[in-house]
């Protein structure tokens, strides 16, 4: 028995022509958010870029220092550095503005979306299979409707890379709000608190290491799936690397590629100390908290 | 009124809980439930009524539902059938914001793992009731601090709670039940994580504030001597129903069944049982102008080596011992050879008897107890004394031992002897 014995289901078809409806009928609604997405971004972006590079470098590795540690602080200065010497400081800082917004966009959506989750079964059941399907859907198809939506891009590759990126935030926020020790939940209840001071004042602190995990996932997914936003015509390091696969430019390939490397390092040594601050002691922020609480 | 009552309590686990309840009301057993029905029941028609002031113990092992019973006290848990009533409140009617504000102002809690907020100081902490209450910060930071200070960790408020001990801990978490304000303290097993020796400090601490605060306590425990060291009252619970309640004396001369038999069989008696519990009574005594071969004949008669001597008001003149009265006896004198008051042990009759063990160690002859107006209520031999420290394996109690002596070869079965018939006697 082969394949044409069975009944042609033309799903394809159909998610297409819900495609069709959406953009027929809510055309207004992406172009105003289209609008709004790439003038932050541009914005943000413009931010990056308008400093000198040595300044702009000198900040980032203060960023790592108040956060983590000298030595990170040492290896930003170094690698950003080699960013700038590989002459393909403006695609990162695209990139990055890029990762920073989805981020944004996407731990905003991902962690309310969480925190029902975790105090509701049945969002959790509903949302556990849309979270696998976004995960194992093959990251280029979201490219598809980004298109459609917003035509090419930056936009485009900020939907895909949030859609892309979303799905860890949610998970490790409700995981993490799922992991407090429920005899501290019972504490809150025992001394009256109504459920939202439970979750401000007990499950969101309490959760807030693993949620910063999650956060770190989000940024990590981010930027792997920026690269591949350059097919829609982002700009950034994504672009020079689709560039240098058409062309079969080896230097441009390596060059834009050690780029992405040295973002990611960066992003998630820092996101890491963000989560669990107790764990750098020779950072920036504790020792000037040190000193303030001993003077 | 009573503070805490709690009637005909149910909680049954799983699916159509109502099931179980009536299947237990028509007698069917626990286990049945399980096997037919698919469900667990936690706590089976438990009753009893809390008196304001009381620290009222409940005792059993894990699994036996006492954990379950006290969250349905503060409605952590809701009761599959009966009631339970703070005060003029019913806790089990009680929902949402009703039910909150009960547990601001009525009833606060103390965890076995401590519950504190990792993140928040230990003056945060302790404030953490206010805080829910709405407090402002000026007074709860004032009250925290003095309930910090009642415990003893007065000037702690600026430390994290990882940076103390776990007994400073948990006198955090019960700085923060008592900085709530509520009478009524509900501690779910709440020294039984901390060392031997840091439960025992504990345990004093509690016993000294209740004596100043004078709170109503639902303690759970599942350590006996625990129970026996704070309840003014006692539950043995075993398998979601209550088998008995008492004053710790009545468990352990009076045990129900064997269950509580058996298990109050371990528990350091010589820190329960008083004086009054096991004093010989009537003691063997004879009056002071009587002669050596009178007391010689009564010592001979009843096998015993010391006898009481007391004036006509029935007050302690001293004791004679055996040996003195044979020489007194053969030297032909015509007075008692007594050894005076201050060469003897003495005691009250609520003293208990691991305080005795001293004086009786340094003195001759058994422990005379004594009322308020020295009269002498009966002896405690040092066999006794002995075996009630040492030797908690005794047998069950023996009915027909024999019953007075002064000391030396007394059975040690004895001390078991349900003595509060004749003890009221002699009082």
């Amino acid at each position: 028995m082969n394949e044409e014995s069975f009944p042609r289901i033309e799903i394809g078809e159909w998610a297409s022509q819900v495609l069709d409806w959406l953009t027929d009928n809510a055309e207004a609604v992406f172009d105003a958010l289209s609008a709004a997405m790439g003038w932050v971004i541009q914005l943000l972006v413009d931010i990056l870029l308008a400093p000198p590079v040595l300044v702009m470098i000198l900040i980032f590795a203060l960023i790592a220092w108040f956060v983590r540690s000298w030595q990170l602080a040492l290896g930003t200065l170094v690698s950003f550095a080699l960013i700038a010497s590989m002459r393909q400081w403006e695609n990162a800082m695209l990139t990055l503005a890029l990762v920073l917004v989805a981020t944004i966009v996407a731990v905003g959506i991902a962690v309310p979306i969480g925190i029902a989750a975790a105090r509701n079964d049945r969002v959790s059941a509903v949302v556990k299979p849309l979270l696998d399907f976004m995960q194992t859907m093959p990251a280029f198809v979201y490219l598809i409707p980004a298109i459609i939506f917003f035509s090419v891009g930056v936009v485009p590759g900020l939907f895909a890379t949030v859609i892309f990126a979303l799905p860890p935030g949610v998970r490790f926020t409700e995981l993490g709000i799922r992991q407090v020790d429920s005899e501290t939940v019972e504490a809150g209840q025992a001394f009256g608190a109504t459920p939202r001071q439970i979750l401000r004042g007990i499950q969101i602190p309490l959760a807030t290491p693993t949620i910063m995990a999650g956060v770190n996932q989000v940024i990590m997914l981010a930027l792997s799936m920026a690269v591949i936003a350059g097919f829609v015509g982002a700009d950034g390091l994504g672009k020079e690397v689709v560039a240098s696969i058409a062309s079969l430019n080896i230097p441009q390939g390596v060059e834009a590629g050690l780029g992405v490397v040295v973002l990611a390092i960066f992003l998630d040594r820092l996101t890491g100390a963000l989560g669990d601050p107790g764990r750098y002691p020779h950072s920036l922020y504790r020792l000037v908290r040190d000193r303030f609480a001993s003077s | 009124m009573s503070a805490i009552s709690v009637s005909h309590l149910y909680k049954v686990f799983g699916r159509r809980p109502e099931r179980g309840v009536t299947a237990l009301q028509q007698g069917r057993s626990r286990a049945e439930i399980k096997e037919e029905l698919g469900l667990t029941a936690a706590v089976v028609d438990v009753d009893f009524e809390i008196e304001p002031g009381e620290i009222f113990v409940v005792m059993g092992l894990s699994g036996s539902g006492k954990s379950t019973l006290i969250r349905m006290v503060n409605g952590l848990l809701t009761p599959t059938d009966g009631d339970v009533t703070l005060g003029d409140v019913n806790v089990t009617r009680a929902k949402g914001e009703e039910l909150r504000r009960v547990r601001r102002e009525k009833v606060s809690m103390v965890f076995q793992h401590f519950a504190l907020l990792p993140h928040r100081t230990v003056g945060e902490n302790a404030a953490y009731a206010l805080e829910v209450q709405g407090v402002n910060r000026a007074d709860r930071h004032r009250k925290a601090e003095e309930a910090l200070e009642m415990v003893d960790l007065g000037g702690w408020g600026g430390y994290r709670p990882d940076e103390l001990s776990g007994g400073m801990r948990q006198r955090v978490g019960l700085a923060r039940a008592l900085a709530a304000g509520s009478d009524i303290l509900l501690m779910d097993e709440a020294f039984s994580a901390l060392d031997p020796l840091i439960r025992r400090g504990m345990q004093d601490q509690l016993v000294d504030l209740q004596n100043r605060l004078d709170k109503t306590i639902l303690f759970i425990t599942h350590d006996l001597n625990e129970a026996m060291r704070l309840g003014d009252r006692i539950a043995m619970m075993r398998d979601g129903r209550i088998e008995q309640i008492g004053t710790a004396q009545e468990i352990l001369n009076d045990p129900v069944n064997n269950y509580v038999a058996s298990f109050v069989q371990d528990v350091d008696r010589s820190r329960v049982l008083t004086a009054a519990d096991v004093l010989e009574s009537p003691p063997a005594v004879i009056g002071r102008d009587s002669g050596p071969l009178a007391a010689q004949k009564l010592m001979r008669e009843g096998q015993m080596r010391w006898l009481v001597v007391q004036g006509r008001d029935r007050r302690l003149v001293g004791m004679v011992e055996e040996g003195a009265v044979a020489q007194a006896v053969s030297e032909r004198s015509e007075s008692l050879p007594i050894i005076g008051p201050d060469q003897l042990a003495v005691a009250a009759p609520d003293t208990l008897l691991a305080d005795m063990y001293t004086s009786a160690s340094q003195n001759q002859g058994p422990v005379v107890v004594l009322d308020e107006q020295e009269r002498v209520l009966g002896t405690v031999p040092l066999v006794t004394l002995l075996a009630a420290g040492g030797n908690p394996e005794v047998e069950p109690p023996a009915e027909d031992s024999p019953t007075t002596d002064g000391g030396g070869d007394t059975d040690p079965h004895e001390i078991y002897r349900p003595a509060q018939s004749e003890t009221e006697e002699a009082r």
